[in-house]
């Protein structure tokens, strides 16, 4: 008999497993050492293969596979099937070990230029991990497990989850957990070899740049997601699976600066060490968070003590091992290149200590209820009163800074002519808080000040781009600033300008906001593929011109059986309108939330934009005036993708 | 002069150890009294009875909605029902959109304060996720009343932030 395509896959699984076992022992002895690459190859192969297996399982619906059984349907989207394979907890880490075991075939392949030893001993930690995180899948989360006799039918997926911007959400943020793997494997690798310097780090920033791109997009999609879809009105709620993404991203954005610092004057090379590890560290208790369902969260749909005990063992062991080995070596590791107070260096140190001290405060305000709960077993819960009192200071100190550090000079504190270059940012700062003040009555200090700084900083960083010699690096850096110029533009006006509403409605009533003249139209059922719908007509006029008709939804899906609010959202210049539908009351009226949210496109668009700078950073001193031009091989040295 | 460069090195090594260590502890002296001030504590109509919270305190309610007990105002807005622990009750009042799973029966998750009268003004809901999930903190503090639960997402909804 033919074993089937899932028996198939439950051994490639087996087999990565094993493949895994060579590349973690290949560092040890010598005579292994010329394995570590062919074994990375084949591990990367073995995982593509079981995860084509699953795809293949949801793809013709194999309800004898009890992960289809229990999260697929014949009548879901053909888009939802292949989706759907992450959209679990047992598909979602073998989704994490397949990008885990295509980043260990990136680094068997890629030129690596500090030697054949350097790259065994750092495929040697990806297969540490992936070793740890095998065995969970295989011991404690199999998502090969068969059912027999096999249901007719499967139970379907959750239709909060059969979703665009939630489909692609999870393999953007694994992209950026597993670059950050690497960056740690790639740090390990440097503390045994004492190989630490600009070679180093030239090698690990397209990883960790790359990272913190796929981080940011990760994050931006999860908000723009929980934005549309969850119909509270809001963005960021400061969940613990938020924060768990947020942490690692705070690592990386602070390693992303000192391993230019590293590469640029070979100074702060412990620190950067250091954030590699605290990088992977967090990226464990994020997968823990999200995994483990240990914290109250929309997110936590694995809730299985065994399974929460299992994680909590396998990030324990890998921190300490990456603790253990920073502590035995880093004293090793020469002391780096010095440099002035006011040096740009000075000034990424100042970054790198805030983004830290953000960092303690999202780690203390995410920890802290379980933390109480096991040591006195009070219930609490910190929320959005917590964290904004506490990072908003910082953000817009980090954000004043930002406009000051692209301008000064490396190792010098040569700090003439930053007067000048700071004054039109400056006065346009204060213009922005004064109109706001003026002309929209915005009263709140935090919130005049959020105006400021963005204004601050996205004018300085203008201002980068226009300076003559443009290089791709720098305008990388001044693109991300304004992407983080936006972000803060766009959090602080939808916060501060957003009128709301909320009323109870006959058809053909309505009501006046923001200018804005509402009528509830009509109300209507509706059917889509696996659901049914009340759909209310919102006609949404201002000065007596139409501009915009909302539809929200109230739903209800066959498979599972549940009910969903689709909230009807029309874009308004940079902003939105955003109505809610509530449930009938049976009294003939309908309730509806109303939001007028301006500018809150700005967010999101901040996060490409921020993104898109990092990722252009990675070209470095080349300057746009080469890009077209054939470059002659004596220069072709400035381009470091993907490392040598 | 190679030493005295090595020193100032090494002096610039611990001046940046020291203010990594600087910035921690500021954030956790920054972050501890906000946690005092701004977490909430969760309760259940036993813990209201027994141990009540400071007035004007913004804590958690949870528990399951009594039977029989949701009614709604002529604002055609406001709703008022029960939460129930197995032992006691609390009157709660609610402005707004209800979570999708918001049913008699089911547990529910209300933030919000605790009036003068003994009832409850919530600002905020949820609701428990799906058909076998609820709240963990629900599900505690059911098992605790004799109820029993497994821990879960939920869905919820608040009222006008203004």
């Amino acid at each position: 008999m033919i074993p089937s395509p899932a028996e198939l896959g439950h051994l490639a699984l087996w087999l990565a497993a094993a493949t895994a076992l060579v590349m973690a022992a290949a560092p040890l002895h010598a005579a292994l050492a010329g394995l570590a690459r062919p074994a990375a190859v084949t591990h990367g192969l073995l995982l593509v293969a079981a995860y084509a297996a699953m795809t293949h399982a949801f793809l013709v619906s194999d309800f004898s596979v009890s992960l289809v059984a229990t999260n697929s349907h014949t009548a879901k989207p053909l888009l939802y099937k292949v989706t759907g394979v992450w959209a679990n907890h047992e598909g979602s880490m073998l989704l994490w070990v397949l990008i885990l075991g295509l980043a260990g075939l990136a680094v068997a392949l890629v030129p690596l230029p500090l030697g054949p030893a350097f790259r065994a001993r750092t495929l040697g930690s990806l297969g540490v991990v992936a070793l740890g995180f095998l065995a969970f899948l295989l011991f404690a989360s199999n998502p090969f497990a068969r059912l027999d006799p096999a249901p007719p039918e499967g139970l379907g997926l959750n239709p909060l989850l059969q979703d665009p911007g939630l489909a692609f959400h999870p393999p953007t943020l694994y992209l950026g957990y597993v670059g950050l793997v690497v960056a740690f494997a790639l740090a390990v690798a440097a503390l045994l070899d004492g190989k630490v310097g600009p070679a180093w780090a030239k090698a690990t920033r397209p990883w960790v740049t790359l990272a913190w791109a796929f981080l940011t997009l990760g994050i931006a999609l999860g908000s723009w997601w929980a934005y549309y879809e969850l119909g509270w009105g809001g963005w960021w709620f400061w969940d613990p699976v938020e924060n768990a993404a947020l942490m690692p991203w705070l690592a990386a954005t602070a390693l992303l600066h000192s391993i230019r610092v590293l590469e640029t004057r070979d100074a702060l090379r412990n620190w950067t060490l250091m954030l590699a590890i605290a990088g992977f560290a967090l990226s464990m208790l994020g997968t823990f968070i999200v995994r483990s369902g240990l914290l109250t969260s929309v997110h936590a749909f694995a809730v299985d003590p065994t399974r929460g005990l299992f994680l909590l063992a396998l990030l324990v062991g890998l921190t300490a091992w990456a603790l253990l080995v920073w502590a035995l070596r880093a004293p090793k590791v020469a002391e780096g290149a010095r440099f002035a107070a006011t040096s740009r260096e000075g000034l990424l140190v100042v970054n790198n200590l805030l983004l830290m001290a953000l960092l303690a405060i999202v780690f203390i305000g995410t920890l802290y209820p379980l933390a109480l709960e096991a040591w006195n077993g009070r219930q609490i819960s910190v929320g959005p009163p917590y964290f904004n009192a506490t990072t908003v200071p910082l953000v817009l100190l980090l954000a004043v800074l930002m406009g000051v550090g692209p301008f000064l000079a490396w190792k010098r504190g040569a700090t003439k002519g930053l007067g000048r270059r700071l004054l039109l940012p400056g006065l346009l700062a204060t213009l922005a808080a004064l109109a706001m003040l003026g002309l929209l009555g915005v009263t709140g200090v935090l919130t005049l000040l959020g105006f400021a700084a963005a204004a601050w900083l996205a004018v300085a960083s203008l201002q980068l781009l226009a300076r003559r010699g443009l290089t791709l690096g720098r305008a990388g850096t001044a693109l991300a600033h304004l992407g983080v110029a936006l972000t803060i533009l766009g959090a602080t006006a939808s916060g501060a300008l957003q009128r709301e509403a909320l009323v109870s409605l006959r058809v053909g009533e309505g009501f006046e906001i923001a200018g804005f003249t509402v009528t509830l139209e009509d109300v209507a059922p509706k059917a889509g593929p696996n659901w049914t719908a009340l759909e209310a007509t919102l006609a949404v006029q201002r000065e007596g011109a139409p501009v915009a008709t909302l539809r929200p939804q109230s739903r209800t899906y066959t498979s599972p059986p549940m009910e969903t609010t689709e909230a009807g959202i029309a874009m308004w210049r940079a902003g939105d309108l955003y109505g809610v539908l509530g449930k009938p009351d049976g009294s003939g009226r309908w309730q509806i939330h109303f939001w007028v949210k301006p500018l809150i496109h700005f967010i999101w668009w901040g996060a490409l934009l921020m993104a898109a700078g990092g990722v252009l950073a990675l070209g470095g001193a080349l300057r746009f005036a080469q890009l077209g031009r054939r470059r002659p091989a004596a220069r072709a040295a400035p381009v470091p993708l993907p490392a040598e | 002069m190679a030493a005295e460069v090595r020193r100032s090195a090494r002096n610039q090594r611990l001046v940046l150890a020291g203010l990594a260590l600087a910035a921690v502890v500021g954030a956790g002296l920054l972050a501890i009294p906000a946690l005092e001030d701004k977490a909430t504590f969760f309760y259940a109509p036993s813990d209201l009875a027994a141990n009540p919270p400071a007035p004007g305190a913004r804590i958690r309610l949870g528990g399951l909605v009594k039977d029989g007990s949701v009614s709604r105002e002529n604002d055609g807005l406001t709703l008022v029902f029960t939460v129930t622990d197995g032992a006691r009750e609390t009157r709660v009042r609610y402005t707004g959109l209800v979570p999708d799973l918001f049913r008699e029966g089911q547990g529910v998750v209300a933030t919000g304060r605790l009036g003068p009268d003994g009832g409850f003004a919530a600002e905020e809901l949820l609701a428990k996720h799906d058909e076998t999930y609820m709240p963990p903190e629900v599900a505690k503090s059911l098992g605790r009343a004799g109820g029993a639960g497994a821990a879960g997402a939920m869905h919820r909804t608040g009222s006008l932030s203004e």
